[in-house]
């Protein structure tokens, strides 16, 4: 039995059903995220999680014991929210003691985790430090300190880096992945940040109008969408309409090109269309490319972002766009003309539904 | 001339406000013939009568405040937290003070907790005393209710009550260390409003026979000519301070709110 389960979850508020049937069992010691827009009931679930917010079908329970009857008070699970949350009229210390002295624990022994904890997300010297004397990082890292110090039995973390600037983001997430390794505790992350999901998860639930779309390691979330709704949601991807030439020889055509596909089409029938999806960065651009992996089609725009040069390219009534990496010597396809894009037949995934 | 109109307006303002208030305190200093002398505040200040109401008001005052602090606190929090929907509700019934007299109250009080009731406060002082403190209570709820509302609303109750509850915390350690300490300044202000009603009240303490300070002051205007100056030159005075400390504990509250 796996540490954390979370078996049939349903949650509605008056006639809105948010949560419908939300299964998920997360190991000791993982580190999974919730990722998903606003709405699809990933904060619900986290809350329910925490005793926030009461299932309206369903069982949660933690290390085998059901958390039904349990107020939030009675859990013991750290939380970390986004507006951070620390208490005004407490110092950094006093806020990361808060969690001890409720639970009565001796003076000697909070001084020394409040220390430690401090020590942990290295601002012992803030330790005299009141919330509005910091910076938003500070903060969310005291915040972090505070929630870790009562050895909470799981992690939860509620969009804790979105008020945050890109850059203190982007080392906030590296600095909570690696506490959270140390200490090996089980957190539930929440995100609509596909990049921060993505780079610090053991695993991700990709979540679509209260329902699990897909559950799986970042990499499998990434290269083997499952759902339309995954494969648009995660990354930039490509949806080409494709229409079915031989089933048998998973031969399709797009416009009027063939194309032979690695992956079974399944049961269709010549004639049918099927959703195809192609990632921009899975592909190159290369003149003398043919046959079965390559499209060829009109430049309808080539746009500069930085480290890569996006071109978008018509192929019968699709429009595929593709990642070149830039370098000083690459020149772009200009608008208007004929480029081949090629790419690998594993590169081309079915969207079933 | 725009300049000249407005500097016009507020010495008007002020001389209307202020001539009177000079007046009285030129004649409460004018006991002793043909000098100035503050023997109307000696004969005040030395009069048991006065330290026996105006020590009975403080403490009722006092009693006034933690009833009022322990009565709306929990209150305005748990309506703003849990019923936001009955927040317009609970403000119509906190201003029926504003309109419902005095005298209103205090007769309802009588009726309701007299020797042949159910309930016979007015039998005893100290059943007397709680009736009155209740009866302050009401008077003061506006003030009190509107300064701990306002003081809620600067900050994020929900999220610090959660954050609170996840630390293992009960509703007793919520408010008592974390919802009281950061409306603080706003339960002072309200305090303050209420020192300042409750010391100059009249009409309850008159008609439940309580030797407070408001009816002492009223005893004292009707029997003598220069203490009644003084007595209310000092009363002006203890408001004026009661204002003033607001005034301190609203500039104290943004210094320390202020952004790193």
């Amino acid at each position: 039995m796996s540490f954390l389960n979370l078996t049939s979850i349903q949650k509605s508020f008056g006639p809105v059903q948010v949560v419908k049937d939300f299964n998920m069992a997360i190991e000791k010691g993982e580190f999974v995220s919730f990722l998903g827009p606003s709405g699809c009931g990933k904060t619900t679930v986290l809350r329910m999680i925490a005793g926030f917010e009461t299932p309206s079908g369903g069982t949660i329970s933690i290390n085998g014991k059901s958390q039904a009857n349990l107020r939030p008070n009675q859990r013991n699970i750290g939380m970390v929210f986004q507006a951070y949350a620390l208490f005004p009229n407490m110092n950094v210390a006093e806020n990361v003691a808060f969690g001890l002295k409720v639970a009565g624990r001796p003076k000697a022994e909070i001084d020394q985790r409040v220390k430690e904890m401090l020590g942990l997300i290295k601002l012992d010297h803030l330790a005299d430090r009141y919330p509005y004397q910091m910076s938003g990082g500070q903060q969310q890292r005291v915040a972090l300190a505070r929630a870790l110090a009562p050895k909470p039995q799981v992690l939860l973390l509620d969009e804790p880096l979105s008020a945050l600037d890109a850059k203190i983001r982007v080392s906030l997430r590296e600095e909570i992945r690696m506490i959270q390794q140390q200490l090996g505790i089980t957190t539930v992350f929440v995100t609509h940040d596909q990049e921060e999901a993505l780079s610090i998860s053991d695993r991700i639930v990709v979540m679509n109008a209260g329902k699990a779309d897909q559950i799986g390691a970042p990499a499998e979330i990434y290269n083997r969408p499952a759902t339309r709704f995954v494969a648009n949601f995660v990354g930039t991807l490509n949806l080409i309409e494709a229409k079915v030439v031989d089933p048998a020889s998973n031969r399709v055509s797009i416009g009027d090109q063939g194309v032979t596909l690695r992956e079974p089409l399944g049961n269709v029938k010549a004639g049918d269309t099927i959703s195809l999806a192609l990632r921009p960065e899975a592909g190159s651009i290369a003149a003398d490319a043919k046959g079965d992996t390559a499209l060829t089609g009109e430049v309808i725009s080539s746009n500069f972002l930085g480290s890569v040069i996006r071109t978008r390219m018509k192929v019968g009534t699709a429009v595929i766009s593709f990642d070149m990496f830039n370098s000083p010597g690459l020149v772009p396809p200009a608008v208007g003309e004929t480029a081949t894009l090629r790419f690998t037949a594993t590169d081309l995934l079915i969207i079933r539904d | 001339m725009k300049k000249f109109w407005a500097w016009g307006a507020l010495i008007f303002g002020l001389l209307y406000f202020i001539l009177p208030l000079v007046g009285m305190t030129n004649f409460s200093l004018k006991m002793r013939r043909g000098v100035y002398s503050l023997d109307a505040y000696a004969v005040v200040l030395g009069d048991p009568r006065f330290q026996e109401t105006f020590t009975y008001s403080i403490l009722m005052a006092l009693s006034t405040i933690v009833f009022g602090v322990l009565l709306v606190v929990p209150t305005a929090y748990w309506v703003r937290l849990k019923l936001p929907g009955l927040r317009p509700y609970i403000e119509f019934i906190t201003l029926l003070p504003l309109v419902i007299p005095a005298i209103v109250i205090v007769f309802g009080y009588i009726r309701l907790y007299n020797t042949s009731s159910w309930l016979p406060l007015t039998g005893t002082t100290t059943g007397t005393n709680i009736l009155l403190m209740f009866g302050y209570s009401t008077l003061a709820l506006p003030y009190m209710y509107r300064s701990v509302d306002t003081g809620l609303r600067s900050i994020d109750i929900a999220t610090l009550t959660e954050a609170a509850q996840s630390l293992g915390a009960g509703w007793t350690t919520i408010l008592a260390k974390i919802i009281l300490p950061n409306v603080l300044v706003a339960v002072l202000s309200g305090a303050f409003l209420t020192f300042a009603i409750v010391i100059g009240e009249f009409t309850m303490a008159a008609l439940l026979n309580r030797p407070a300070f408001g009816p002492y002051m009223q005893l004292l205007g009707a029997n003598r000519a220069y203490e009644p100056a003084a007595l209310a030159v000092m009363s002006f005075a203890l408001t004026w301070g009661c204002l003033g400390l607001i005034q301190l504990v609203s500039r104290f509250q943004k210094g320390a709110q202020s952004p790193a």
